[in-house]
């Protein structure tokens, strides 16, 4: 009987979110972007040690000048440090990003849940308010938000968030349909759960995995929303740095200080970039039938 | 087909209603008075009681959302306060010139996305397929005004072959319209290239594997006839139908690149009519844009409708 059990092959049990992880850690895209993700992070977390310069700083001597020992990225059109606005914009990149799909999750995830989970005329009239919104183009509807409530990094990121509302609702409202049908939610009903409790307990938890994807993804268009945003003037408001401003500026500037356009744009270009390469991976590693 | 086309049409009602009130409610989010803000800087009493009257603000708000919707049923979209004309007018005017820079920027899109998609679905895990992954991600991930600006940089301030900025009117001089659409019309199309590659990949992946195309091949046809007339053909019907959907895509890139390159169109109206709170501009533009895109979307699917035997059968 010993031998047996020595002869048979034993396999590791994993539970179902370290069979994620494991994938996940095999796609070598989404961990280069998950690294990427994790520097500008610790950058944004640590910019007043790491930036060379105060950002605001102004230097008359220090005029436009190319990158050299002193100011790596070069200086701006007041002498300001290129090198510190853009470790200190990726502040307000970064806050964008995370705060306005915060917004979009906290609205998106109930109100998805309440048209699916209830159905009837509530997801009708959800689902009409979701086409209406669905139907103005995301920027857009984020400039015209952002235009009314008027120019800041807070308007600019509520302007983000609730643009992207609609994907979401869209999202949990049809994963919830799905799963509503299955027969643990109607073990659960048949054993007398609430309402509440049922898609709560039962159904919210097993809806999730699409919304992370859909979240990671987000954020990367977050990260372009917000910087298109202070790059026509309606986010982060001068002199606080921010990647879209800084373009904005340097565009008058492109013919003798391009150094002024470069960093920004590789900054915006490289933290999107990861973050699709992270969804991109987090999709792949939660459906592998997706690959 | 007409049924269809019935049921279709009876969707669009609601939600043009609902983005009729979402576009309304955009103004009650003007903190105050809106006659004030809408006054201007000036805010002279006559222009704010003027206002009030013109607006019915002293009514009720649905009294005062029927009296909108019914002006924008007529046509009557308000009036720019700035430049003093009817804001219908102003889109108007402005509309062929967005118009020409995204027609020529889906014609790029197509081209690049369209043939990156085959190449990579054909050389599927070739270094080519990696090559094609790789420019859809460049294209998703670049912000479109940054491109604008390194490209400036490189075709005008460097090279000194095209201008940096504005805009020609084909009619006046169409080498020098080109001249001055080919970059922004670049840029624009780039992440819809990316976009069109990823369903054009997708869709030949899901053709090339079946039944019909395995027959064409054991025809003995030629590999170019099968994937060009037999695959493509069918692959792009999906395609064409979802890449209609990138036109919000195009429009809220059409306000970065016009900016960019000043290019007096329907992006950089919005933009200018935000600057100079010019708040009736702003809500007559994304109520077109919105009512464009519903129309573009029904159209979309009726052309899918058409295009596809089996949906028409059914």
């Amino acid at each position: 009987m010993a031998t047996l059990a020595a002869d048979v092959p034993v396999f590791r049990e994993f539970t179902p979110g370290q069979r994620v992880l494991r994938r996940l850690v095999r796609r070598r895209g989404a961990m280069a972007g998950l690294a990427v993700v994790v520097f500008f992070v610790s950058v944004a977390l640590l910019a007043p040690l790491v930036a060379p310069y105060d950002p605001l700083q102004t230097s008359w001597s220090a005029v436009r000048k190319a990158p050299s020992a002193m100011h790596i990225f070069g200086t701006d059109e007041i002498g300001r440090d290129v090198a510190a606005r853009a470790i200190y914009g990726a502040r307000a990149s970064l806050l964008a990003g995370l705060v306005s799909v915060c917004i979009s999750l906290s609205l998106g995830i109930p109100i998805g849940l309440l048209a699916g989970y209830v159905g009837g005329w509530i997801d009708a009239l959800i689902s009409r308010i979701t086409d209406a919104m669905l139907a103005c183009p995301f920027l857009i509807l984020a400039i015209a938000l952002a235009a009314f409530l008027g120019p800041s990094l807070t308007n600019a990121m509520i302007a983000i968030g609730i643009s992207a509302t609609p994907i979401f609702i869209r999202l949990t409202r049809a994963q919830v349909l799905a799963v509503k049908v299955e027969d643990y939610v109607e073990a659960a009903r048949a054993v007398g759960n609430s309402h509440l409790r049922i898609a709560l307990r039962h159904v919210l938890p097993n809806v999730v995995a699409p919304l992370i994807v859909q979240a990671t993804l987000a954020i990367a268009a977050a990260v372009i929303a917000e910087a298109s945003l202070s790059f026509l003037g309606l986010g982060q408001q001068p002199p606080a740095p921010s990647w879209g401003s800084m373009l904005n500026t340097a565009k008058n500037y492109i013919d003798n200080a391009p150094w002024m356009a470069v960093w920004p744009g590789l900054s915006i270009f490289l933290l999107v970039l990861s973050f699709n390469l992270l969804g991109d991976g987090l999709r792949d590693a939660l459906d592998p039938r997706h690959r | 087909m007409f049924n269809y086309l019935v049921q279709r049409l009876a969707t669009i009602v609601p939600t043009l209603f609902f983005v009729s009130i979402l576009i309304f409610g955009l103004q009650q989010l003007l903190p105050g008075d809106p006659a004030v803000i809408l006054a201007g800087e000036d805010r002279d009493p006559s222009v704010v009681a003027h206002l009030h009257e013109k607006l019915h603000l002293d009514d009720p708000l649905p009294v005062r959302y029927l009296y909108w919707a019914g002006g924008v049923l007529r046509g009557d979209l308000g009036e720019s306060q700035r430049i003093q004309k009817p804001v219908l007018e102003l889109i108007l005017e402005k509309l062929p010139v967005t118009l020409e820079l995204a027609l020529i920027a889906i014609v790029i899109a197509l081209s690049i996305g369209i043939t990156a998609g085959i190449v990579s679905a054909v050389a599927k895990d070739s270094a080519w397929d990696y090559a094609a992954n790789v420019f859809a991600l460049w294209g998703l991930s670049t912000p479109n005004f940054w491109l604008g600006i390194m490209l400036i940089l490189l075709f005008s301030v460097t090279l000194g072959w095209l201008p940096a900025s504005g805009y020609v009117s084909p009619f006046e001089d169409l080498k020098a319209n080109l001249a001055a659409m080919i970059m922004p019309a670049f840029v624009l199309g780039n992440a819809i290239a990316a976009v069109l590659m990823r369903h054009t990949r997708s869709a030949m992946l899901q053709v090339l594997n079946s039944d019909y195309v395995r027959t064409a091949r054991a025809k003995g046809l030629d590999e170019r006839v099968v994937i060009l007339k037999h695959a493509l053909r069918n692959a792009l019907i999906p395609v064409i139908t979802l890449g209609a959907l990138e036109f919000g895509t195009l429009l809220s890139g059409a306000v970065l690149t016009e900016q960019v390159f000043t290019i007096p169109g329907f992006g950089k109206l919005i933009v200018d009519a935000v600057f100079n709170r010019d708040y009736a501009v702003v809500q007559g533009v994304v109520l077109f844009t919105a009512t464009a895109y519903i129309t573009l979307n029904l159209l979309a699917d009726l052309a899918y409708f058409v295009v596809n035997p089996r949906l028409r059968d059914q």
